[in-house]
């Protein structure tokens, strides 16, 4: 199909397979080994996108991840992903692409009325115009703005793609594959080192892939690009990662990589992820990431058409496409001058070389000369015209007197420019490095390592191929003998041609149009002019870092990389000071754009987060149990019947259990044997009760409190023998419990003999409760005398539960007689199992934490965590006596003596009754004295627990109120939407005050 | 050292169908187990040893086997003993008879956690999808056992040869680690 700037023959892509594409609907051909640009390049597509700010026509700019505005969406599964640059993009059959920025079509676009109205929207104009009024910030400005901002539309649909993650460590991590990341990775691998060599790019090689005038070792260097491959391979020590790009370095050498899995392939197999990231701890890492042109900043330097001169002359060698017909060159230093060369050496004829530097090079003077291309020396390009492609260039001759003089006009269908290189020092800065002003290179370079790292080649602004290769060497072998202390002899390669040359300019251009009408792009992709920079200066922004943000110049995608320099020298002309006083912004992670999904990687769906899941879960879900989320755990909530909504659900498992017998799976409440003869001091300084008297099969409820005097957790304890306890926690806070107890014992005690296992996961527990739980759990209880007195309230004994050892615990959450069967985890299901189905059989229940919760409030047990908020002490709480008050010490004993704690006014926990009985409080509702308290009145407290009971037939509450025990009896108020709500100050046992149901 | 390290006490459950089965790598589930937590200072640590039958050992990351039994180093003062599963009281009234004297805790934590067997050629490619930790042969070699974390789970790894890993996580976190490794491995059976 008809490619009409597509060379006869060269390139690395495949004339034999051809693909078929579309841009914006319409349909195009290109080969494998193209990328979605230069497949559009070789079908004379320049335009393929709208600025951000003016909507100007732009064209693709570069062949590398720094391209500011060949961002394009690519369809794929139903969906589309925005601001992919085009020049990264493999093109594959059947690849569907569209332009954005762009109403209706990219051809005619509405919003190029900002580019007539530009003198409207000066640097600074966000900050200058969406100021006043400030009523209008939320409703006008922000919806102004939003819709404004960005350029491609996000995707609609749920990321379909799966995304991995690799851990991997190395001696030595080369990121970027040109000639000195080659020779690096060559040299680091032939000492045997364990070495990751990555490049974004599709294959390895870099410039080399594009180099026309040299050789290595004779060879082609594309020849050497790929026996380096080959050898590297073949190396079972080397990981090859093409596509893969280096984004973030951070501390002790902690480099992340992203590999681009499939999103080359037409096809991809749904098993492959699309991405992965690699974490890679590297001991050293050699930064080989090259350098990149300045573009030069000319009025009108924006046109499509309009492109980086190396960019050029990759797309002629590299992938086979002409940029144009008739392209005139533009630079002020050497290497642009190589790819004028390259381009008449295929035919293209090169209207001229315009080089700004007075006298160029003789040698390749000659050389334009030998191919009959006109040379204009102290030249520069002082516009452009053409709307969607450049059409011709205006020339300005530099006078002597600094004043530029007009030089005619030239006709170009393609202009290529080049004002010098700049290192890519991204990695090192990332890896907080400091840059130094290099003022012989005019360049910023890699400083001192702050890191195990060291920058070689030309991201440290080592130019021309054969210093590049040795230099590559020299870094590979330090890096490796740093790294693993080995050696190797290589041979090294040694290249002809390839030279740099000199030359490079920094800033904007000398022109003679009028510097207030024209245009001259700094900042490509945010619509940054030189005029912009300047304006910022006049305005008081003297610092490159203000600069930045008044201008948004440097906050494109590439970080800055194409226009920090230009518009540093912008600045620091402005100013009239030197550049390294006007500054460079510091280059962040990540290096290039990176998807969300590879940062979330597995964390999505149902491996978000562990689901654990306790013994009882599967028959719980068979009978239709409800469950709730109890941090990682999933415990049912309640057990609804046919027809039965939650409320009734709850009621009848509430009276159930009062009544007869209920079952409720306790198994996800934290367990921690504490073993050891030195067992009860550990916790006689841990809890506030005390422990040493406690005798063995006897249980107490224990309170933790942190240093401040707060409670943190509590739980039953049991004492199975003189030197082993089993401690219950909260099921949240099962975690920090036994750290904290660690901490405790390694830090504090270490002189303790106890150790500390946790033991949750080892249980399955069923409690079982209410007045008839002896006779139903009896059948079943083998070696455990369970009359009230061989086994009183708080006890525990190790027996049999059908046939398997089990420790039975004598507690009650509920007020009722209660019990605690604990047997080891595999034999929870038949437990829950047995007792479930007898217990149906036998009028009782099985009933979930609702339930519980709703027991427990009406007996005034707290729940750590929903009734104290950890600013809640015992005293607070009403539970000083768990307090030993003649203990010597515990975790939070001084703290309970703090002024602030003993003072008067502390909020207490109270009952409180609404005097309309069928009015349930919410939760966190606020309490007030006055009915209808004014604005701004500081609330007296506020609701912990509320429900409906049903054996009081009312609704009770719980709450934290200031001075609460003292207000016993008085009325306060919930102040709500729907009128204040009175409700009398009680005590927060509501049932069973004397506790008769708990002794029998 | 051999595959065979932990053969005699950690095995695949046969009654279970292996989690993954692929020419590159497999995980199956291991047989139940007796394992007990032993926590003692230095002058525990020869009669525990005595009375197991396998010597503790005192290099950090190690392990100890002796026919179906095995001693993992967990820390300077904190052992997992393995041994098979209808062993349990055996072993353990056995150490708390000869252990009258030293302060030690020993405490059942048989059931506490299951263990997966991981191996083939791309078992650490596998593990390292969610272990952070340098699992190559010469950072981690046959019999180093430790403990880590796999994604957001708490688990032990032990390298029981040179492609074979045993993976035990607490019971309620192994459908995360077994459910993201099968996950991982998907892309192993890719065209």
């Amino acid at each position: 199909m008809s490619q009409p700037f597509r060379t006869e023959k060269g390139g690395r892509i495949d004339r034999g397979e051809e693909l078929t594409f579309t841009f914006d609907g319409e349909e195009f051909h290109g080969h494998k080994g193209d990328t979605l640009a230069s497949a559009l390049l070789a079908n004379g597509v320049h335009l393929v996108g709208r600025s951000f700010k003016y909507h100007r026509p732009r064209g693709i700019l570069s062949s590398g991840s720094e391209e500011p505005n060949a961002l394009v969406g690519i369809y794929r599964n139903g969906d589309q992903t925005p601001n992919l640059r085009a020049t990264q993009i493999e093109l594959y059959d059947g690849l569907e692409a569209i332009s954005q920025n762009r109403f209706p079509s990219l051809g005619f676009d509405v919003g190029a009325v900002n580019d007539l109205l530009s003198p409207l929207f000066p640097a600074g104009f966000y900050y200058k115009t969406f100021m006043w009024p400030k009523s209008f910030w939320d409703r006008v400005y922000e919806p102004i703005i939003r819709s404004a901002a960005g350029l491609g539309k996000p995707p609609r649909t749920p990321d379909q793609d799966t995304y991995a993650n690799q851990f991997a460590h190395c001696d030595v991590l080369v990121a970027g594959s040109g000639p000195s990341g080659l020779a690096a990775a060559l040299a680091a691998a032939e000492t045997g080192a364990r070495v990751i060599l990555c490049d974004e790019q599709a294959e390895c090689g870099g410039s080399l892939l594009s180099e026309s005038n040299a050789s290595i070792d004779g060879k082609d260097p594309a020849n050497w690009v790929h026996e380096t491959v080959a050898r590297l391979s073949s190396m079972e020590n080397v990981t090859l990662l093409p596509r893969t790009t280096a984004f973030g370095y951070f501390a002790h050498n902690f480099v992340a990589l992203a590999e681009r899995v499939t999103d080359h392939l037409a096809e991809p197999d749904s098993k492959l992820p699309r991405e992965r990231l690699w974490q890679v701890r590297a001991k050293e890492v050699v930064i080989a990431a090259g350098a990149i042109e300045r573009p030069m900043v000319f009025p009108e330097n924006d046109r499509p058409g309009i492109m980086l001169a190396d960019a050029g002359r990759t797309y002629l060698n590299r992938y086979g496409v002409k940029v144009g017909h008739k392209v005139l060159v533009a630079t002020a230093c050497d290497t642009a001058w190589q790819a004028a060369f390259d381009l008449a050496d295929h035919g293209v004829e090169v209207v001229a070389i315009v080089d700004v530097r007075e006298t160029p090079p003789d040698n390749l003077i000659a050389i334009a000369e030998a191919r009959g291309i006109r040379v204009e020396a102290g030249c520069v390009v002082t516009g452009t015209l053409g709307r969607k492609r450049i059409k011709s260039a205006l020339l300005g001759r530099l006078m002597t007197s600094g004043q530029v003089a007009s030089g005619g006009q030239i006709d170009c269908d393609a202009l290529l420019m080049s004002g010098g290189w700049t290192p890519t020092v991204s990695l090192y800065s990332q890896s907080r490095g400091k840059v130094v002003w290099a003022p012989e290179k005019g360049a910023f370079l890699p400083g001192i390592s702050v890191q195990k790292e060291r920058s070689t080649g030309a991201s440290k602004a080592v130019y021309g191929l054969q210093a590049c290769l040795e230099d590559g060497y020299a870094a590979g072998e330090a890096a490796a003998t740093a790294a693993s202390g080995k050696t190797a002899t290589i041979t090294y390669s040694s290249a002809y041609g390839g030279e740099a040359g000199s030359g490079g300019i920094l800033g904007a251009l000398p022109h003679d149009r009028n510097a207030s009408r024209v245009k001259a792009f700094v900042d490509y992709q945010n619509d940054v002019t030189a005029k912009d920079v300047k304006l910022a200066v006049r305005e008081g922004m003297h610092s490159i870092e203000h600069i930045k943000r008044y201008t948004t110049t440097g906050m494109a995608t590439d970080q800055g990389r194409l226009s920090n320099m230009n518009a540093l020298e912008i600045a620091s002309g402005t100013l009239d000071k030197p550049v390294t006083d006007v500054g460079l912004t510091t280059f962040r992670q990540p290096y290039t754009p990176t998807t969300f999904g590879l940062f979330a990687g597995i964390s999505r769906g149902d491996f978000f987060d562990a689901v654990r899941k306790t013994a009882s879960h599967e028959w719980v879900v068979q009978h239709g149990g409800v469950f709730e989320d109890v941090s990682q755990w999933k415990r049912a909530w309640y057990f609804p019947k046919p027809g039965e909504d939650m409320h009734a659900a709850v009621e009848r498992e509430c009276r159930t259990v009062r009544e007869s017998v209920g079952l409720f799976d306790a198994s996800t409440l934290g367990k921690i044997e504490v073993v050891g003869p030195d067992a009860a001091e550990f916790l006689e300084r841990m809890y506030t009760n005390p422990w040493k008297k406690l005798a063995p099969g006897r249980c107490r409820y224990g309170l933790l409190l942190n240093d401040a005097g707060f409670i943190v957790d509590d739980g039953v304890i049991g004492r199975l023998a003189e030197d082993r306890f089993h401690v219950t926690t909260t099921t949240g806070g099962a975690p920090n419990v036994l750290a904290t107890m660690e901490d405790y014992l390694q830090t504090e005690w270490s002189d303790l003999n106890v150790w500390l296992t946790s033991t949750t996961e080892q249980y399955s527990v069923a409690a079982v409760q209410g007045p008839k739980a002896r006779e139903f759990i009896a059948p079943f209880i083998e070696g455990i005398d369970l009359s009230a007195d061989a086994f009183p309230h708080m006890s525990v004994k190790e027996g049999t539960f059908c046939g398997v050892p089990c420790r039975l615990f004598r507690i009650s959450f509920t007020g009722e007689l209660g019990f605690e069967i604990n047997v080891s985890r595999r034999y929870g299901e038949m437990m829950w199992e047995t007792l479930a189905t007898e217990i149906e059989k036998r009028g009782g229940t099985p009933y979930g934490t609702e339930t519980m919760h709703v027991l427990r409030a009406e007996k005034g047990y707290i729940i750590v965590g929903q009734d104290t908020d950890g600013t809640v002490t015992p005293y607070d709480a009403g539970m000083g006596w768990a307090i030993g008050k003649k203990k010597f010490d515990f975790v939070g004993k001084r703290g309970l003596a703090r002024t602030d704690l003993v003072a008067d006014g502390r909020k207490q926990f109270v009952g409180l009754l609404t005097k309309d009985p069928k009015i349930r409080l919410e939760e966190g509702a606020q309490i007030t004295t006055s009915e209808n308290p004014a604005t701004g009145t500081a609330a007296e407290g506020h609701v912990t627990s509320s429900y409906y009971s049903a054996a009081l037939e009312r609704t009770i509450a719980l709450a934290i109120v200031k001075n609460g025990h003292a207000r016993e009896g008085q009325t306060l108020y919930v102040p709500m939407p729907e009128g204040s709500i009175p409700v009398e100050v009680t005590g927060t046992v509501f049932y069973d005050k004397e506790g008769a149901q708990l002794n029998v | 050292m051999s595959d065979l390290l932990a053969g005699d006490t950690i095995t695949p459950d046969a009654a279970k169908s292996p989690l993954l089965s692929l020419p590159t790598a497999s995980i199956s589930t291991a047989v139940p187990l007796t394992r007990l937590s032993f926590r003692g200072r230095n002058d525990a640590i020869e009669a525990a040893g005595d009375a197991f039958g396998v010597a503790l050992p005192t290099a950090p990351l190690s392990c100890a086997t002796a026919g179906s039994r095995a001693a993992l180093w967990m820390g300077p003062d904190e052992w997992t003993l393995l041994a098979p599963e209808d062993e349990l009281k055996t072993v353990f009234d056995t150490i708390e008879a000869k252990l009258a004297d030293p302060a030690h805790a020993l405490v059942d934590i048989s059931d506490r956690s299951q263990a997966i067997i991981v191996s083939g050629e791309k078992a650490t490619w596998l593990l390292n999808s969610g272990i952070f930790i340098d699992l190559s042969a010469e950072a981690f070699p046959v019999g180093t056992v430790t403990r880590t974390i796999f994604h957001k789970a708490p688990v032990m790894i032990w390298r029981t040869g040179i492609d074979t890993f045993v993976v035990d996580a607490w019971v309620t976190f192994m459908p995360y680690v077994s459910g993201l490794l099968v996950q991982a491995a998907e892309e192993l059976e890719a065209a």
